[in-house]
């Protein structure tokens, strides 16, 4: 018997368009009251892995169940009970606020006076209250956002599907977007999300997988993932461009042989010491007789994880 | 915040939303109640434009009946109108040119309207991920199209009325007659033009489809007047049907079997239209 709190199985899912293969054959579960994220480069795949989800595109083979019905068979009724915030706002600019919110809730087949009570409530959470009979189009790109979001509620979903929440956004307006979401999770909604920013996935997601060419390369908490891919802190040192490479060179082999760094990855324009202690890492760069012009001690993250997944950055 | 914006996501029952396994009248019902919702979207649209809509269905018409009908129709009776089956130039016009209407009509709804709601907007694409399915979008903007056609073809119809145009209490059956025609146009349209991504299709669409069927199928001057090999292909133009039947209903000259014919042939047109129009529009809708 699958277990009634998983909301969302799917093995083997694959999707391909033509010859290219978007999505490889990935497996995941995703449970009641989670915040799950899709992490991963553009063109990793989690875009259409998303659209597979929310039941607007065929799985080429796998299985995906949600909500314990058949994607592909029962996506009609899937997708009364999903929210979807589409990577791009879909939003019909030239209506009201107001009036967005009225024609997604009788897609619904929601009353009227269901879809008013709802669209004030809705309105408030994302701070929209005062722009309610205004135009959609002048609106900024935050707002909009903020009202696709109200939009995706209107139906009160059991799974929230966000597909690059905040891509786009200025940070100010991220964080209000990462707040609001932030209190739906406190609510006990569903949270799926994709992202190529790893602060919003340490921020927001309790599990992630790490998604690189259609695969899933990893999974676990933004924590699990650190603690087991990456070291506790990360030594990042620049040197002046005419000897960076022979200096990074020296000091990469140096660590490397004594065993203060654990991993070392040369970046164009930096050199990254994986190391238990920073500043003991730092000093023994300086035993080498080699000055950095800048240096950084800081703590691991979800993007240190990714480089040494795939040996690739996230974000370009 | 005191209350929630959302309820927590307990679990509850599924909801009913099956549509099989029950009586055909309820499956209909449960059908079309989807398509409905969509063609409230189109409705909401169109309160802020059907002003502006109201007057060019009112001029357009006048203008035409005024110009040609009467001006050009003066020429025309002079010279003599037995071939034009012994009317005056403007009663033989007018109901042609709400074929013509008809025609237009679709065209308008059919192209422009339907790119940008699946390429520009994005409204489409925002409307797939609820429990409406391609098919329920199709059949919204045909049944928002349909409800255009009506209004523009009525208007056109009190406006040849007024001009003296209309010959007998038939004339009143142009209105389903247009409807067909303008959806025998519509649904072929619009499968074609939701696989598009660019809107440079729609004007070779209207220069080399949209004017001359509306320059050569019998609106201005009767078939017979083309040379005798071109005929063929104005009697295969949807246009001309809807003209012919038109006309006819107009004039009060109806022939069963041929209006039979004009019909079947309109329908067939609309609903393979439509068939392919669900095919395409899935399609585009679910990648």
């Amino acid at each position: 018997m699958p277990d009634a709190d998983v909301l969302i199985h799917a093995s083997n899912l694959t999707k391909r368009f033509g010859e290219f293969t978007a999505v490889d054959g990935i497996a995941f579960d995703l449970h009641r009251g989670e915040a799950f994220g899709f992490l991963g480069p553009n063109g990793a795949g989690k875009s259409s892995t998303m659209r597979m989800i929310g039941c607007v595109s065929p799985p080429t083979a796998g299985e995906l169940s949600i909500l314990g019905m058949d994607s592909v068979r029962q996506g009609q009724a899937i997708r009364a009970r999903l929210g979807v915030v589409p990577q791009e706002d879909t939003l019909d600019v030239e209506l009201t606020v107001r009036e967005n919110l009225l024609i997604y809730g009788r897609y619904f087949g929601l009353r009227r006076d269901v879809i008013a009570d709802r669209t004030s409530r809705l309105l408030d959470f994302v701070q929209l209250t005062d722009r309610a009979g205004d135009q959609v189009e002048p609106l900024s790109g935050g707002m909009k956002r903020r009202l696709t979001i109200a939009r995706s509620l209107i139906n009160e979903p059991e799974i929230l599907l966000l597909d690059e929440p905040t891509t786009g956004l200025d940070p100010q307006a991220r964080h209000v977007v990462w707040d609001r979401l932030f209190r739906l999770k406190q609510q006990g909604v569903t949270l799926v999300l994709t992202t190529h920013y790893m602060d919003e996935a340490e921020q927001l997601c309790d599990r992630l997988v790490v998604m690189d060419g259609g695969r899933i390369a990893a999974g676990g908490s933004p924590r699990e993932l650190i603690e087991r891919y990456s070291t506790p802190e990360v030594l990042e040192l620049r040197f002046r461009p005419p000897d960076h490479d022979q200096a990074a060179e020296k000091v990469a082999t140096a660590l490397a042989t004594t065993g203060l760094a654990a991993r070392t990855e040369m970046l164009a324009d930096r050199l990254l010491l994986y190391v238990p202690d920073g500043d003991a890492a730092l000093a023994a760069v300086r035993a080498c007789g080699v000055e950095p012009v800048t240096f950084l001690v800081r703590r691991s993250s979800l993007e240190d994880v990714f480089l040494r997944l795939t040996g690739r950055r996230l974000e370009d | 915040m005191s209350s929630p914006a959302v309820a927590p996501g307990a679990p509850r029952t599924p909801a009913p939303t099956s549509l099989a396994l029950r009586s055909p009248i309820q499956w209909l019902a449960a059908q079309w109640s989807l398509a409905f919702r969509a063609l409230r979207f189109w409705l909401t649209n169109y309160k802020r434009t059907w002003r502006g809509s109201i007057y060019s269905s009112v001029a357009s018409p006048a203008l035409y009946l005024g110009a040609m009908g009467l001006g050009l129709g003066t020429l025309v009776d002079q010279h003599g109108t037995a071939r034009l089956g012994g009317v005056s130039y403007l009663a033989f016009l007018a109901p042609g040119l709400m074929a013509a209407t008809a025609m237009q009509t679709a065209m308008g709804e059919a192209t422009y309207p339907v790119l940008a709601s699946v390429k520009w907007l994005k409204t489409y694409q925002a409307a797939a991920a609820t429990p409406l399915r391609p098919a329920d979008l199709l059949r919204g903007h045909l049944l928002f199209t349909a409800m255009r056609l009506l209004m523009n073809c009525a208007i056109f119809l009190v406006v040849m009325t007024a001009f003296g145009a209309s010959q007998s209490p038939w004339v009143l059956a142009t209105l389903p007659v247009c409807l067909l025609t303008g959806l025998a146009f519509a649904a072929p349209i619009e499968a074609f033009a939701i696989t598009r991504t660019k809107d440079s299709s729609f004007s070779m669409l209207y220069r080399f489809f949209l004017i001359p069927l509306f320059l050569f199928s019998g609106t201005f001057f009767p078939i017979s007047q083309l040379p005798e090999w071109i005929r063929p292909v104005a009697y295969l133009t949807p246009l001309w049907h809807g003209v012919a039947l038109c006309r006819a209903l107009s004039l009060g000259v109806v022939d069963p079997a041929g209006a039979l014919g004009h019909v079947t042939y309109l329908a067939a047109l609309a609903l393979a239209g439509v068939l392919v129009a669900q095919r395409t529009y899935r399609r585009r809708l679910y990648v």
